[in-house]
């Protein structure tokens, strides 16, 4: 349909379905004819909006290349599970670079824009036509940008997660300090995650430490809810599993009571005042400290 | 599939070597009870380091094999429970209570000799 | 024993309890494709085992489908436990904490509710039981 027309003074008359997936056809083949300057365009556009500089001018280039094409096909196929599969592996690449959120979000929306212009300049002599391409390249546009935006957040989030789950690992050492004695000192708040972790270091290190007794220090740790305090029962039950006798030090009046409310019975738990005093109970466990016999008909005779 | 249960000395040794069904587990505690009486073993350990789950049926077998084993006059130890299982299996609430646990081979036959030396 | 791809996942018939061991290796190496850790995946093999087993007891025989989920970046395994058998008459006991299974008797509801992050089951007498559970991975 070309020209204009009285029509043009009434509302637009809404495009049907199949327009709508003929003129996206149309613009997707626009923008894979004209890929390489609106890619240049689109490149120099970043590079002069100072974003992604934690790249270099090639990488910029590569990364947008594979953005342009996926973004072109999400245009042409309209779904948007590749793209998002995309987003997150990019995030994936570019987030241990430094780059940030707002550079992402940016990047797309240049391009949107880039994208836009070069419609503006292709049907600027039918404004009817043009009108209709926007209306079904906007909507799509947009889901993208939000796609983007979405999947890299997520990849950060997850990233996040990961990096505190190590530092949780790093913090709570468990400590081999005699032969098949281990000490697992805690200290500060527990949440449950920190909890799961501990529990499973200090079962790793009874199998790798051949550990008979373990002490767990909860000294340092001012308050325990019920649910901390149920891993700590769990912990124990499962060190008895590997052959490890569990002794507790350092339980607080609070934190016996709240043992005492979830049903622990703690005649049957192995408790003592302090660490030091564990350490001494281990030992005893352990037979450290009981003394050699020495036999009178020995000590006289010469060796 | 039948679990090879070995003689050493006055003890039982019983190697699971991968997944058993539950009719392979009730099979092993027939046969362990069985060979506890006619050699007049005075231990038994059971090695589950192959187990990869240890489940409700599992766990509650093996009570009744150490209960059994504990009637004819002998004792029994469970060892290789594997961190991962051991952890899954409180958290469901099944315990080993009242059944010895070690290590591994070499921890369950020192429980042993220690318990038949001194006890 | 047969199995069909159903989605993302795979579906394990059970006819007898040697299907039992079967359906939670399977089930197992499915959900290390979404990132568990060593421990989880055990949780993840033990309580399909023990949905497993309830449908091999009670039911005589059933299905167990083992699904990968994904929502908001994170990925899941999602574990169908159904059958066509009697029904469990009293659900809100069957899966209050407490009430069962120390020691493994009963039906160790309570025990895989508390294990994995999601727990739904509808259960008609006379009609059947359908147990879902899901565990998110990173």
């Amino acid at each position: 349909m070309k020209g204009n027309n009285p029509r043009a003074m009434a509302p637009p008359a809404p495009a049907r379905d199949e327009d709508i997936s003929s003129l996206l056809r149309e613009l997707v083949a626009h923008l894979r004819q004209n890929r390489t300057d609106l890619r240049e365009e689109w490149a120099r556009r970043i590079t002069e909006a100072e974003l992604l500089t934690a790249m270099s001018r090639e990488e910029v280039f590569a990364e947008a290349t594979s953005v342009y094409d996926n973004y072109v096909e999400a245009l042409e196929t309209g779904t948007f599970e590749a793209l998002q599969a995309y987003a997150r592996n990019l995030s994936e690449r570019i987030i241990p670079r430094g780059v940030e959120t707002h550079e992402v979000v940016g990047i797309v929306l240049l391009l949107r824009d880039v994208l836009a212009r070069s419609l503006f300049s292709k049907y600027h002599e039918d404004f009817d036509k043009l009108n209709r391409i926007l209306d079904a390249y906007e909507p799509a546009a947009n889901r993208i940008a939000i796609t983007v935006a979405v999947g890299f957040v997520q990849e950060r989030e997850r990233i996040i997660r990961e990096q505190q789950e190590a530092i949780r690992e790093l913090s709570t050492p468990v400590l081999q300090v005699r032969e098949r004695l281990l000490i697992l000192p805690i200290i500060g708040l527990i949440d449950p995650q920190r909890a799961r972790q501990l529990t499973e270091q200090l079962l790793r290190g009874i199998r790798t430490n051949r550990a008979k007794v373990v002490v767990i220090d909860i000294t340092g740790v001012p308050v325990m809810d019920s649910n901390v305090a149920n891993h700590l029962v769990q912990t124990v039950e499962a060190s008895r599993l590997l052959g490890a006798t569990v002794i507790v030090t350092g339980l607080s009046p609070e934190i016996a009571q709240t043992l005492v409310n979830i049903g622990v019975d703690l005649s049957k738990m192995n408790t003592v005042g302090d660490l030091q005093g564990g350490i001494e109970e281990a030992e005893r466990l352990l037979g450290y400290k009981v003394e050699p016999l020495v036999e009178a008909s020995q000590a006289g005779a010469g060796t | 599939m039948e679990v090879p249960i070995l003689k050493q000395g006055d003890f039982l040794i019983a190697t699971i070597q991968s997944a058993l069904t539950d009719s392979d587990l009730l099979h092993l505690r027939t046969a362990l009870v069985q060979q506890v009486v006619r050699l007049r073993s005075k231990g038994v350990i059971v090695d589950v380091t192959a187990l990869d789950v240890m489940d409700s049926f599992a766990t509650r077998t093996v009570r009744d094999l150490a209960h059994m084993i504990k009637l004819r006059g002998a004792a029994t130890v469970i060892v290789g429970i594997q961190p991962e299982v051991a952890l899954s299996m409180v958290q469901l609430g099944l315990t080993l209570e009242g059944v010895a646990t070690a290590l591994d081979l070499e921890e369950g036959l020192a429980y042993l000799s220690r318990k038949f030396r001194w006890g | 024993m047969g199995q069909a791809p159903s989605e993302d996942g795979i579906r394990l018939p059970l006819d007898s309890e040697a299907d039992i061991v079967a359906a939670r290796q399977k089930g197992r190496l499915l959900a290390a494709e979404i990132g568990l850790s060593a421990s989880e995946l055990t949780v993840v093999a033990t309580v399909i085992s023990e949905l497993a087993r309830n449908i091999v007891l009670y039911a005589q025989r059933g299905q167990i489908t083992v699904r990968l989920m994904e929502r908001d970046g994170r990925r899941g395994i999602m574990v169908t436990a159904s059958d066509e058998g009697p029904g469990i008459p009293d659900i809100s006991r069957a899966v209050q904490d407490g009430y069962s299974t120390s020691g493994g008797l009963g039906l160790g509801l309570p025990g895989v509710r508390r294990l994995m992050d999601e727990f739904a089951i509808e259960s008609v007498v006379g009609r059947g039981t359908t147990v879902t559970v899901t565990k998110w991975g990173r």
